[in-house]
C-alpha cells in the first residue's frame, strides 16, 4: 500500500465530533457522512479535499466517540490515508476493520505542512515528505494486524475462521 | 511479579493461565453491545459478510437510546433496523421506547453485568461497567459485527495505571469531580490504550452511582477501561440484580503498573472542565463569571438516581434562573419511576426543570436540548468537544449534578455554597 497526496494538516485531539458531527449520525450513509467530513473544524475540506490526498494530525486523533462513522466519511471523502503521531484507540481499531490506511509516525505528522506532498509506504512503514525533502520511519503495524489485513479485514478473518471450524466439525 | 485485575479477566476469558500486556488474546465476550448509531452499520457489516446467526441471542444487545424517542424520519429508520434484527435473531435484550434506558445506565441496572465480565460495546462510554469489576470497553461497529458473530473479540492486553484517591472527598465533592480532576492531572490521552484501575480510600468509600461515573469517563483521558476491585458496595449492587454470578478478580499486591499516580482526593474541589476538552479542568468557584443559558443534568455519565437526588438537594426550594432552561435527562425508567416515588421528580419540575424521557439526547447534540450559535451550557455530561452539544460556536462545561444545580439557581457557574445551600 502506496500512496502519494496533498497534506490536510491539523493539530492534536482531533475529536470524532469535529470529523464527522453528531447531527449527521441519523444515516450510515457513506457519501452523505462523507459530505459533512471535518465540517466542524474545517468547513472548507470537503470542498478543497482531492481523491488521494492525505490527512496528517499530531496526537490523539480521532479521540471520542466509538463512532465508525469517522473512518468511513473520511475514507469516502477520498482521502488514501491518515498519517498521525498517535490515534486514538477506538478511532485505530476502526480505520483497520473499515479499510482506512493510517500510519502512525510523529516526526512527520510534527514537520508535514497543509498543501506538501506526501509519499507515504504503509507496508513497509516509510513517509517521505517531498516538499520538505525528508524520510521518516513510521511505527510498524502489529503482525496480528498485518494478517487481519492481509485476509481482508477483520469480518473476513472471522467469517474464515468459523468456516474453518465449521468445515472441522 | 503477579497480575492486575484486567490481566485476569482477560487471562481467564482468553483461555490463558495468564497474560502481560502488550499480549493479543481472542477473548470470549459476555456481552456484546450496540445502540441506533453504531448498530445499523455492524448489522449491515454482519449480513454482508455472510453470517446468519448471532453467537448467542442472550449476550448481544441493543439498546435504541440515542435518538430516541425518534427524533427524525432518518433516525426512526435507523432504530427499525435494530427491531428487525432483535426479532429476527431472537435477542432477549432489546427495549423499545418506554421501557429502553440509556444503555450505561440500564445494563448494569437490570443485572446484566458481572465481575469478571469482558463486555464490548459499540459505544465509547462503554467502559462505564469496570465498576462492577469487569472489563468492559468501547469498540466500533465492525468489532461489534465481528463479536456478535463469533463471540470473541481481539484485544490487546492493556498496560494498567493504578490511581490511588487518598482521603474523603469534601462537600459537594462526588465522583464526577475525581475523575474531571484525574483526566486534567494527565490529559485527554494521559493513559491511551492503558487501563484506569480505581483505588484507595475515597473509591473505597464511594457508593456505586460515583464509581460507574468514574468508569465512564476513562474513554476521555484515552483510557481502554477503566475499573474498580470488587468489594461489599459492589457486592450489595449485585445483591438480587445479576442475573449471572460472574466471578471475582482482584489485582495482586504485586501486580505490576505502568505507573501509579497518587492523589489527595480530599483536597479536590468541585471542578468544571472549560470548553473545548475535558482536560480543561478548574474550580467551579473560579468560573463565577461564566454566564450560561442551559443546564443539563443526566446522561450515561450522571444520570442515576443519586445524581438526580445531589441535584435536587440544591433546588428544594429554589427556582431556575429564569434565563436558563435546566433539562433532565435520566438514564432509565427505573430512574423516573424511583424518582417519582421520592419526589426528587417533582422537586425537579417544581424548580423549573424539563423532565425528558430516558435518552443521549443533547448530550450530542441530538435532540432534547441542542444549543443555538453563542449559547453556553453546563453540563454533567462526559464531553464538551467542539460543537458537542449543538451549534459549533456554542460551549460546554462539564461539572457535577451538585454544581449544574447550583449555575441553574445562579445564571452562572455556581457551587451549592455560592447560591446560599447549607448556610
Amino acid at each position: 500500500m502506496q500512496f502519494e497526496g496533498t497534506v490536510h494538516k491539523y493539530g492534536r485531539d482531533v475529536d470524532t465530533d469535529v470529523i464527522i458531527p453528531a447531527r449527521y449520525l441519523n444515516t450510515s450513509d457513506a457519501a452523505e457522512l462523507a459530505s459533512h467530513c471535518m465540517e466542524d473544524i474545517d468547513p472548507e475540506f470537503v470542498r478543497r479535499v482531492r481523491s488521494g490526498d492525505i490527512i496528517v494530525a499530531d496526537e490523539n486523533f480521532g479521540c471520542g466517540s466509538s463512532r465508525e462513522h469517522a473512518p468511513l466519511a473520511i475514507k469516502t471523502a477520498g482521502v488514501a490515508c491518515v498519517v498521525a503521531a498517535s490515534f486514538a484507540r477506538i478511532f485505530y481499531r476502526n480505520a483497520i476493520n473499515s479499510g482506512l490506511p493510517i500510519v502512525v509516525c510523529p516526526q512527520a505528522a510534527y514537520e508535514a505542512q497543509s498543501g506538501d506532498r506526501l509519499r507515504v509506504d504503509v507496508a513497509g512503514g516509510r513517509v517521505e515528505n517531498v516538499t520538505r525533502g525528508a524520510v521518516y520511519e513510521a511505527v510498524a503495524l502489529p503482525l496480528f494486524m498485518q494478517e487481519l489485513i492481509a485476509r481482508g479485514g477483520l469480518l473476513p478473518y472471522v467469517k474464515s475462521r468459523l468456516d474453518e471450524e465449521a468445515a472441522r466439525g | 511479579m503477579g497480575s492486575t485485575i484486567i490481566e485476569k479477566i482477560l487471562a481467564r476469558a482468553g483461555e490463558r493461565a495468564a497474560v502481560k500486556p502488550g499480549e493479543i488474546v481472542e477473548a470470549k465476550v459476555d456481552l456484546a453491545l450496540a445502540n441506533d448509531i453504531t448498530a445499523p452499520i455492524g448489522i449491515a457489516e454482519f449480513e454482508k459478510a455472510g453470517f446468519e446467526r448471532v453467537f448467542d441471542p442472550a449476550k448481544v444487545v441493543l439498546v435504541p437510546d440515542h435518538f430516541t424517542p425518534n427524533k427524525d424520519i432518518k433516525a426512526a429508520a435507523q432504530s427499525k433496523i435494530l427491531r428487525d434484527f432483535a426479532r429476527r435473531h431472537g435477542l432477549e435484550h432489546y427495549w423499545e421506547v418506554g421501557r429502553v434506558g440509556i444503555e450505561h445506565v440500564l445494563l448494569p441496572e437490570q443485572g446484566l453485568v458481572s465481575p469478571g465480565d469482558v463486555i464490548v460495546g459499540a459505544d465509547s462510554h462503554t467502559c462505564t461497567y469496570g465498576a462492577l469489576a469487569a472489563f468492559s470497553t468501547g469498540v466500533g461497529s465492525t468489532d461489534f459485527a465481528a463479536a456478535m458473530a463469533w463471540g470473541r473479540i481481539w484485544l490487546r492486553v492493556p498496560e494498567s495505571i493504578k490511581f490511588v484517591y487518598h482521603g474523603r472527598l469534601g462537600r459537594h465533592v462526588v465522583g464526577k469531580d475525581l475523575i474531571l480532576h484525574t483526566i486534567g492531572l494527565i490529559g485527554v490521552d494521559g493513559a491511551l490504550y492503558q487501563a484506569m484501575e480505581f483505588t484507595g480510600e475515597a473509591v473505597e468509600t464511594m457508593g456505586m452511582d460515583g464509581r460507574l461515573t468514574m468508569c465512564n469517563m476513562a474513554i476521555e483521558a484515552g483510557g481502554k477501561c477503566g475499573v474498580v476491585g470488587y468489594d461489599e458496595t459492589t457486592k450489595e449492587y449485585l445483591s438480587g440484580r445479576a442475573k449471572r454470578p460472574g466471578t471475582v478478580f482482584a489485582s495482586d499486591a504485586d501486580a505490576e503498573y505502568a505507573r501509579v499516580v497518587e492523589v489527595d482526593a480530599d483536597a479536590v474541589p468541585p471542578t468544571v472542565s472549560k470548553p473545548h476538552l475535558p482536560s480543561n479542568t478548574a474550580p467551579a468557584t473560579e468560573l463565577a463569571g461564566v454566564e450560561i443559558d442551559q443546564v443539563l443534568l443526566g446522561s450515561c455519565t450522571n444520570g442515576r438516581l443519586e445524581d438526580l437526588h445531589q441535584a435536587a438537594m440544591v433546588l428544594r426550594g429554589r427556582t431556575v434562573h429564569p434565563r436558563v432552561r435546566l433539562v433532565v435527562l435520566p438514564g432509565s425508567q427505573q430512574v423516573c419511576l424511583e424518582a417519582i416515588a421520592d419526589g426528587t421528580m417533582k422537586t425537579l419540575i417544581e424548580a423549573g426543570a424539563a423532565f425528558s424521557t430516558p435518552t443521549c439526547g443533547a448530550c450530542l447534540g441530538g435532540h432534547m436540548g441542542v444549543l443555538a450559535a453563542g449559547e453556553r451550557a453546563v453540563a454533567t455530561t462526559n464531553r464538551n468537544f467542539v460543537g458537542r452539544m449543538g451549534h459549533v460556536e456554542s460551549e460546554v462545561y462539564l461539572a457535577n449534578p451538585y454544581v449544574a444545580a447550583a449555575s441553574a439557581v445562579a445564571g452562572h457557574i455556581a457551587t451549592p455554597e455560592m447560591i446560599g445551600v447549607g448556610e
